[in-house]
């Protein structure tokens, strides 16, 4: 890569060319004219995000470009089961004197979506640099205030292998999940919500991972290496891991989503951050683990899936495909359930390794069993008779 | 964090891939690469409780200057000769750069190298970051500038303007067709490797020369992540390399990628840098010189060469033409005053060019006059209505140009042009490299080799086709280039705004014949019409003049 040398710049002229210095058609335009808001004003999330992506069914007149060997090109609708209202609708074809036109924006209801995160550049990484800080700064002063010494021995081993093993789900999902999503989804909106999602995962594999580093300094017989045998052969942890290989399997983008992010996330994420480390670490003697599991339990309920919600609630009310689309999120609720239910059930043991015994298992089962009921009532789909096998 | 903790750090963080044991990760796309599975070193060694803090630091500063630039009343002193291609340019740049973004999942199962991954996925979200950060900066220009028209209906119109089309490949490239040749060679080891130092580098200096200082700020900003991007991209590169099966693959997508690029890139930046700036000092480089120093010294002798020992077959002879397009046969000037014949199919002003630019031109580039200089004087008599047409359909001795089928930039070289009937149509390419890129690379099988995951060349590439037959009025009003009162265009062919009648509007072009997709016509001819068209046509130019008669 080359760096910039520094040029001599000619001294400046004035040249009057500021808003609003002379009246003409269009002086005063100045919004972005090819999308309409969600809301009554465009919001500058909207503005750096919406029509990115083109679409060869409104404005993209010459079409995709470059196609995959089997000729598809760009964002294929068909990359999900679900459909948004218009999907079905031929992409408009070309010929000679055939004109550029499409349909009228939005072609097709994918493009309503909107992630009520708002997130883009400045959102993300300010939201980001604020947690890390705020997670080093935690461990910071629990470091100065040796916080860590009045561990007891089984908790250390808790903290090593559990919670260590937590590192390598948030990893998986990040990269070969969420990641892998952002090439997949049908507009710039879900993608970039998708992208965010993977690097909150990312970053909250890391935070636990760095945590780690910093036990491994301060607790003597800290063995910050546990964790991988914990994640390769612990049964208590096949469950979720198989689950978790699972869930990166998933072809359909929105499935791979959906499943992560209102099937898997409450019924075992939460679970095991809510209802097993941050109820347990506290009665330990532990009050700086809760923070980090913690942020990365912020991210999830108040971050991902509240962007999760919105675009799933968008389709299953959809004006042309609500009731094909609740077809099939039924299904997946059905099937991941009943994937996901005996690897929330195998981590049992865990809750009796503690010697300040967290609440009983089965009312943490009972907790994240409600609160899912909840997620899925919302989004107005089934609660699948899965859950209580 | 200190260099020793962030070494440890990064150490710590690998122990964060792991190998699945029940259910492989989902595998959506295919390459005719092969890797083998080694340890590896993640390049980046980037971790994300610095990279964040980092990130939102250079945030700081750019925001910091966008709000100075404003306070400052920096719009007061900024050259709209180098503003209106903004238009264009930052109409373009946002989704090549979300595109990068998209790209990077293509590597994952295809590069088996779990450290790798770690630093594709820092990369996607360094390419939400450029994506979104130039689609702001243009949203201020718009709310700042004298003239937001353009910038206001900017993403509209760069899908269904041809320079966006153009501009479109630098996006596409890296998202489709077989994984290591879009995500690997075309994006990372040429766009970003070679051409983001005069997209991100060159660029900016034009731009301060011209009076805006913010978009240096953006764009560097955007530059300091990139020399990671460089790393992933090295990193994939050498373990491709390693396999000996992948060498001819290599040599085909270095010869694809480094054409096309050349086609595209050089054809858009450099008429940014070369006509769309005031600055005229005869100290300040051209793009041909900024061209030899950064791709051709900084790119071609000292990242490519060396790889040759590596078994990496490099495209000597197309580097070396992309030279001589650049230097002998005006490439760049050819682009420009074909952008300028078609102002009125665009979405921004292109001021004429003046007795300073011409001097300019000709220390540069000595004959430039003589080639260029009469159809630019031309070009400023025509610029403002006075019962004549715009310069596309007076007589100036332009030949309109035919696409080129592959890179979708005319056939402006008129000398190099090719004809080829491919999948059963007549089409003309700009380059014999063009046409191999069409007729042999983009296919299912390379030099007797199966190439089953190699992409396709799709879509309505020639742009004039769609409009075959169109009024000019209607052509424009179909592209939505119109102005708030209905009728004013937003292109115009100068940079008058205060005069009502001096701005074109739609009953001008009313007036003109209809537009003609040389590429029907083409196929309409006889073969023995063909072979004389060719013939003449390639005996056309320099500046699109008609071939002389014998
Ligand atoms: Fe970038
Ligand atoms: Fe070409």
């Amino acid at each position: 890569m080359t760096t910039a040398t520094e040029r001599s710049v000619p001294k400046p002229v004035f040249t009057d060319a500021e808003a609003g210095a002379k009246e003409f058609p269009d002086s005063s335009a100045r919004r972005f004219n090819y999308y309409v808001p969600q809301k009554r004003k465009q919001t500058h999330y909207e503005d750096v995000t919406v029509e990115v992506q083109p679409d060869p069914r409104h404005y993209l007149a010459q079409g995709w470009l470059y196609g995959f060997a089997d000729g598809r090109g760009g964002y294929p609708l068909e990359w999900t089961a679900l459909k948004a209202w218009g999907s079905n609708r031929p992409v408009p074809s070309r010929s000679p004197g055939s004109g550029g036109q499409g349909y009228e924006w939005p072609a097709h209801g994918w493009h309503e979506f909107r992630d009520p995160n708002e997130e883009w550049e400045l959102s993300l990484y300010r939201y980001n640099a604020n947690v890390v800080r705020q997670v080093n700064a935690n461990v910071d002063a629990a470091k100065q205030a040796k916080a860590f010494e009045q561990w007891n021995p089984n908790w250390v081993r808790f903290v090593q292998q559990h919670v260590g093993a937590w590192m390598h789900v948030d990893h998986g999902l990040g990269l070969y999940l969420f990641a892998n999503a952002n090439r997949r989804g049908p507009t710039n909106m879900h993608n970039t919500a998708m992208a965010v999602n993977s690097m909150h995962l990312i970053r909250a594999a890391q935070d636990l991972a760095l945590y780690q580093l910093t036990l491994d300094e301060e607790i003597e017989g800290f063995f910050g290496a546990a964790h991988l045998e914990t994640w390769n052969s612990d049964p208590s942890w096949q469950g979720v891991r198989e689950v978790a290989e699972r869930l990166t399997a998933i072809d359909d983008w929105a499935e791979a989503v959906f499943a992560a992010n209102i099937v898997f996330q409450p019924l075992v994420g939460e679970l095991f951050r809510s209802q097993l480390v941050m109820q347990a670490a506290p009665r330990n003697g532990d009050f700086v683990t809760p923070t980090i599991v913690g942020a990365e339990e912020f991210d999830f309920s108040e971050r991902d899936l509240r962007y999760t919600a919105a675009m799933f609630d968008l389709l299953a009310n959809d004006r042309e495909f609500a009731e094909h689309n609740n077809r099939i999120l039924n299904g997946w609720l059905a099937n991941w359930v009943g994937l996901t239910m005996p690897a929330a059930r195998a981590l049992q043991p865990l809750w009796s390794q503690p010697d300040s015994k967290p609440i009983r298992f089965e009312d943490a089962l009972d907790r994240v069993k409600s609160r899912f009921a909840g997620i899925v009532e919302d989004l107005g789909l089934e609660l699948p008779k899965e859950l209580d096998r | 964090m200190s260099r020793q903790s962030v070494a440890r750090a990064h150490q710590k963080i690998q122990e964060l891939s792991w190998e699945p044991m029940y259910h492989q990760p989902v595998s959506q796309y295919g390459t005719d690469y092969t890797f083998r599975k080694a340890q590896k070193k993640d390049p980046l060694k980037q971790v994300l409780r610095s990279y964040f803090p980092m990130q939102e630091e250079k945030d700081h500063r750019v925001y910091g200057a966008s709000d100075g630039a404003i306070r400052g009343n920096m719009f007061r002193q900024v050259q709209e000769r180098w503003l209106e291609w903004q238009k264009l340019f930052l109409s373009i740049i946002p989704l090549p750069e979300i595109s990068a973004a998209r790209a990077m999942p293509l590597l994952f199962r295809n590069v088996p190298n779990p450290e790798l991954h770690n630093g594709q996925a820092i990369q996607m979200i360094d390419e939400v970051r450029h994506s979104t950060i130039q689609q702001n900066l243009k949203r201020l220009y718009m709310n700042n500038y004298i003239d937001p028209a353009g910038f206001n209906s900017s993403l509209r119109n760069f899908q269904n303007d041809y320079c966006g089309t153009i501009g479109r490949q630098f996006a596409e490239g890296f998202i489709t067709g077989d994984a290591i040749t879009a995500a690997s060679i075309y994006l990372t080891i040429v766009a970003e490797t070679a051409f983001t130092n005069t997209l991100f580098v060159a660029m900016p200096a034009e731009a301060a020369a011209n009076g805006d200082y913010l978009l240096p700020t953006v764009f560097h900003s955007v530059q300091s992540d990139e020399s990671r991007h460089i790393s992933n991209g090295y990193a994939t590169l050498l373990m491709a390399l390693a396999d000996e099966g992948n060498h001819q693959l290599l040599e085909r997508d270095l010869r694809y990628a480094w054409w096309n690029n050349h086609r595209v890139v050089d054809a858009a930046i450099g008429t940014f840098i070369e006509y769309g700036t005031k600055d005229r000092r005869k100290d300040r480089e051209s793009y041909a010189e900024m061209w030899r120093r950064w791709i051709y010294d900084d790119y071609y002798r000292s990242y490519l060469v060396p790889l040759e020992k590596y078994g990496l077959v490099i495209p000597h002879d197309l580097i070396e033409e992309a030279w001589n397009q650049i230097w002998n046969k005006g490439y760049v000037h050819e682009v420009a005053q074909f952008f300028a014949t078609g102002w009125l199919a665009n979405y921004w002003r292109i001021d004429p060019m003046t007795d300073k630019d011409f001097e300019w031109f000709e220390y540069k580039y000595p004959g430039w006059y003589d080639r260029y200089g009469k159809w630019w004087e031309n070009y400023n008599r025509l610029s403002t209505p006075n019962g004549h047409h715009p310069i596309v359909a007076e007589d100036v001795d332009y030949q309109y140009p035919h696409r080129c089928w592959t890179c979708m930039v005319p056939c402006l070289v008129r000398e190099d042009m090719v004809m080829a009937q491919v999948d059963g149509q007549w089409r003309t390419y700009c380059h014999e490299a063009c046409r191999w890129t069409d007729a042999e690379a983009f296919r299912p099988t390379f030099q007797g080799r199966n190439t089953p995951n190699m992409g396709q060349l799709i879509g309505a590439r020639e742009w004039e086709t769609l409009y075959h037959g169109w009024n000019w009025a209607d052509v424009v009003k179909d592209m939505g280039f119109v102005r708030d009162d209905g009728r004013t265009m937003v292109a115009q062919p100068h940079l008058h705004l205060d005069d009502p009648k001096k701005m074109w509007t739609l009953d001008h072009l009313r007036r003109m014949g209809p537009l003609q997709s040389p590429n029907v016509l083409l196929n309409q001819m006889t073969d023995e019409e063909r072979a004389a068209f060719h013939a003449s046509y390639v005996r056309g130019g320099p500046a699109g003049r008609f071939a002389r008669s014998e």
